[in-house]
């Protein structure tokens, strides 16, 4: 069986896991005396907190505490936003509550359970508000306000123009326009929030524990919020999370909170989330409004798009943010050579919970827009679909491709994809079921959509938010840094530890699949440790496992170590085997002469010699224990003047085509077929790559038909336990062909590229599509529910 | 079962993957924070706490049933099995934990221990389930990572449905 880089070796990560003996943050040690805290929760979504009284509380046994936002503010600052604007979020509401479950007062006790006894006798007093939860209302100048010092509640707008967007409208033959609205969700890992902390008075510290996932660029807003230098803020990560999807970055604000009650209490503090808590506060993906509209030529060829893309963020902008926004900016003309195009960027504030990460990040919202225009520019002209999305692909020649907006795309070639996808019979054969169903009667469509998955975020590409002039006095901002140091101990063993946090993507097999190939190892032979102690590992502020960085960023810099490595070694061991270090090769567990390979010793010996005989080594070469790869690609450039800013490091690509069928009876959406084309470079692990696409397509389907956070008017949230927000189970999830094409990155030695976001960004683009071909809509709402479609067909006289 | 005063913290004694254990706990203690806290078998997750998710199945005397929604005093004096009696000496995966690996039928592994604790019960009491047997099964657990795809292979595998020979995942 192959070990090598590029076959499916079996997970490193799955026994421990399947046999109870993984290490999750609800699962680790607690310091002596740690104390146990439960969060009291605003049951309005907009109210002034007139009173807080906890006495009744704090005179049971056991309770420590009852902290609320006086107390913190005293000792903590505001988190740090992205935008210069008066949005001022603690860890609890000071003053003023704006979403319906924000944390408003933290009870310590000795238990969890007498926490939430306690909790129930602390007395608050709301002065209840107007709310505001539609996000075009609340750019109305009647809206209630969220923060008032900002004196508006549409925070931020930022218009762009690449190419000469006005001239090709002026050309066109057709204007085609089109409002989408991408709605709420979010992907819900099954383990809650974790967040241990303790306060050391005798040098103003905090040493936390929390499941964050990162960017590690949220440490400095943490360590800020709590008035301490970075190093004084230490946060462990433990070695399992039980999933991630973007949304644990959200437990940070939490950090905040258990270390202040550690700092309130002089205990350590532990709070573990529990799933209404989830549901109902812990993280969102933004809900998006688009306004779009292409000039196009009467055959389909696109000159020019326009876009006016309002998001909707909640109560506050929580760092990040508005990162949904700005991260697919510089690929917003997505798999199309459109070389005009007017965008233009609003972010709203509103009475729901924080929006934040989310797997496909952006991309969901963007796609869903751009992919159902491309279908009404087929419809309106009366072109078949899948012939303007080739007449429009960007063509391999173009590769590395300059994207209006100012993406480079890296390679690929979009045109043999889709052709592959469609090939095979496939396409003839959802065309045959769809012309089947509908003799019968029966209501059957066709969908495809088309992707460009970028991977890799450039840290600047958020400053694209501020205008040229401010980004000059900010100083600029761009790259993303991966560090990964490879470890040799004296007996020659080998271990690794890496900037990524553990989520499930089984990064302990394909490290050390990368190191064990440079080292001439299994496998089996690298050890890889992936908790993290920022006091004590290496990380940028790129760090974590997020925006799919792993593939472009972490396993380069893990190729770099180990080559760095076995360079070394070779030095070394050319000495001991009387060679030239260029005749030196790493194979099978031996270092040997390539001319020569009974000329050979044993890996471990020569690995071990700097710790037993650095005497020994050759002239001037220091100690081998331990190499740190850092990559740094230079493509990632800050923002230009002309405000075009490469978003993304590397760019794959994703052709999705699927049939659906409306079910007669009960209006449910069934999918007949689902094709899925990737093209993300060189694949590192067929097994763990597919596991991932499988994953993404699962939640790419549950928010075209499944999933969706409910507000009313007043701000009441509906979906609050899992008998109401509906995660699919095996029963809703399809079937998915997947195919893959492989076009290396030529940016990065190893060819990879991200792939574990595009089919939440393809996949309800697609459905949508399909529904909107079998039912000869325009508007399609997700998630497509039966309640929806049922609506849509009375409407539009299909109901029988 | 006995009768307590709901304030009063009692002892409560089971067996648990063969082994008798007690700790003191309120009544009103849930069996899955009675595992994972008091007797510190933390391979049995809480993924909702609203008997939806299935992560928290463990098996007493041999059935599935999710702690979650059991008090620990229910498992006064009875056997406890959780995902860590599974492997077998030396950490030898049994058959469906081992097919679990070969199909990559995990990425978290948080949702995991349930599924294995449901199926060990239900696969011995109908070792020779058809397809859609299995699937009726698994929808009682939700899983976010993986779109169930490589669970349902696993499922089938360790049923002897599909051959063990040939994985549709790993080992290529
Ligand atoms: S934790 Fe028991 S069913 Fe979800
Ligand atoms: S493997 Fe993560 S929830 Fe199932």
């Amino acid at each position: 069986m192959s070990q090598r880089l590029g076959t499916s070796v079996a997970r490193k990560e799955d026994p421990a896991l399947l046999s109870g003996r993984g290490r999750y943050a609800d699962d680790l040690p607690v310091p002596a005396g740690t104390l146990h805290a439960h969060v009291i929760r605003s049951p309005h979504p907009h109210a002034d907190i007139v009173s807080i009284d906890p006495a009744e509380a704090l005179a049971k046994d056991g309770v420590w505490a009852v902290i609320t936002g006086d107390d913190i503010r005293k000792i903590s600052d505001p988190f740090l936003v992205a935008l210069k604007s008066p949005i001022h979020q603690w860890s609890l509401a000071v003053d003023r509550v704006r979403f319906a479950g924000e944390p408003v007062a933290l009870v310590v006790a000795e238990s969890r359970y007498l926490a939430e006894d306690a909790a129930e006798l602390v007395q608050i007093e709301y002065a209840p508000l107007e709310a505001i939860v539609d996000p075009v209302a609340a750019c109305k100048p009647s809206a209630p306000i969220l923060h008032p010092d900002a004196k508006t509640n549409e925070v931020s707008v930022r218009k762009f123009a690449y190419g000469d967007t006005k001239s090709a409208f002026e050309r066109a033959d057709r204007i085609v326009k089109l409002t989408v609205d991408f709605h709420r969700l979010s992907f819900t890992p099954m383990e809650c929030f974790v967040a241990v902390a303790q306060y050391n008075p005798a040098n103003d510290s905090y040493d936390c524990m929390a499941n964050f996932q990162g960017p590690f660029s949220t440490h400095p807003v943490m360590a800020r919020a709590l008035r301490v230098p970075g190093p004084k803020m230490r946060l462990r990560i433990p070695p399992d999370s039980g999933g991630s999807f973007g949304i644990k970055l959200s437990v940070f604000p939490y950090v905040v909170l258990a270390a202040l009650a550690a700092k309130i209490t002089g205990r350590p503090v532990k709070w573990v989330e529990d799933r209404a808590e989830h549901l109902l506060a812990a993280s969102s993906g933004p809900n998006r409004v688009t306004e779009i509209e292409a000039a196009v030529t009467k055959d389909g060829k696109i000159l020019g798009l326009k876009m006016d893309q309002l998001e909707d963020y909640g109560a506050f902008l929580r760092a990040p943010m508005p990162g949904p926004l700005y991260r697919m900016h510089g690929a917003v003309t997505g798999g199309y050579d459109v070389p005009n195009i007017d965008v233009i960027n609003r972010v709203v504030l509103t009475n729901k919970m924080p929006a934040s990460l989310i797997r496909g990040f952006g991309g969901p919202q963007l796609y869903l827009a751009l992919e159902r225009l491309v279908q009404r520019i087929a419809i309106e002209l009366g072109l078949d679909h899948l012939e303007v999305i080739k007449r429009n692909l960007v063509p391999p020649e173009k590769f590395p491709y300059h994207a209006a907006a100012g993406s480079l795309y890296d390679s690929g070639d979009y045109p043999r994809a889709v052709e592959t996808a469609i090939g095979g019979g496939r396409l003839d054969y959802l065309k045959k079921r769809r012309d089947e169903a509908r003799a019968a009667g029966r209501k059957y469509g066709i969908g495809f959509a088309v992707v460009v998955e970028p991977a890799m975020s450039n840290m600047g590409y958020l400053s694209t938010l501020l205008t040229p002039e401010a980004r000059d006095k900010a100083g600029p901002k761009n790259g993303a840094t991966s560090m990964v140091t490879v470890n040799l101990d004296p007996l020659g063993a080998v271990s690794v530890t890496a900037d990524v946090t553990v989520q499930g993507q089984g990064h302990e097999t394909v490290l050390a699949q990368i190191v064990a190939e440079q080292l001439g190892l299994t496998p089996g032979d690298v050890d890889v440790t992936l908790e993290m102690d920022t006091a004590k590992d290496q990380w940028s502020i790129a760090a974590g496992t997020y925006s799919c960085r792993f593939t472009p960023g972490t396993a380069v810099a893990a190729h770099m170590a180990a080559s760095q490595i076995a360079a070394k070694l070779k030095g070394i061991a050319a000495k001991q085997l009387n060679v030239l270090p260029d005749d030196v090769e790493l194979v099978g567990g031996r270092i040997r002469s390539r001319s020569n390979p009974d000329n050979a010793v044993s890996f471990s010996r020569i690995a071990g010699t700097s710790h037993w005989s650095p005497v020994m080594l050759p002239d001037g070469m220091a100690p081998v224990i331990s190499e740190t790869g850092v990559w740094n690609p230079p493509e990632l450039a800050p923002p230009s003047g002309d405000d075009r800013i490469n978003t993304s490091f590397t760019y794959g690509f994703v052709f999705d085509m699927c049939g659906i069928e409306i079910d007669p009876i009960t209006y449910q959406v069934k999918v007949d077929r689902y094709v899925s084309m990737h093209d993300a470079g060189k694949i590192l692990n067929p097994m763990i790559a597919d596991g991932q696409i499988r994953g993404a397509f699962a939640q790419g389907v549950a928010a075209a038909l499944y999933e969706e956070f409910v507000t009313n008017e007043e701000g009441a949230f509906l979906t609050g336990t899992f008998a109401d927000y509906l995660v699919p189970t095996v029963s809703e999830i399809p079937e998915v062909e997947i195919i893959h094409q492989e076009t290396p990155s030529p940016f990065t030695p190893l060819g990879a590229k991200g792939l574990a976001e595009g089919n939440c960004m393809s996949v309800p683009a697609c459905i949508a599509n399909a529904i909107a071909d079998a039912l000869g809509v325009k508007d399609v709402q997700l998630p497509a529910t039966p309640r929806r479609i049922h609506a849509l067909m009375a409407q539009h006289g299909g109901v029988r | 079962m006995r009768r307590v005063n709901k304030d009063q913290r009692v002892r409560i004694s089971l067996t648990l993957n063969g082994r008798k254990m007690s700790a003191d706990a309120e009544p009103r203690m849930l069996l899955s924070d009675f595992l994972r806290h008091s007797l510190g078998a933390t391979g049995t997750h809480v993924g909702c706490e609203h008997g939806v998710c299935g992560c928290c199945t463990v098996q007493i005397d041999g059935t599935a049933v999710r702690s979650c929604l059991t008090l620990a005093m229910q498992a006064e004096g009875r056997e406890v099995t959780t995902v860590e009696s599974l492997a077998g000496p030396g950490g030898k995966l049994n058959k469906l934990q081992q097919a679990f690996q070969n199909h990559h039928a995990l990425q978290c592994g948080f949702c995991t221990p349930g599924i294995l604790m449901s199926f060990t019960d239900y696969l011995a009491r109908n070792p020779k389930p058809t397809e859609e047997e299995l699937r009726d099964v698994l929808g009682g657990h939700i899983c976010r990572c993986t779109g169930y795809a490589g669970i349902m292979a696993a499922l089938k595998e360790a049923a002897g449905l599909t051959n063990a020979n040939e994985p549709t995942g790993a080992k290529s």
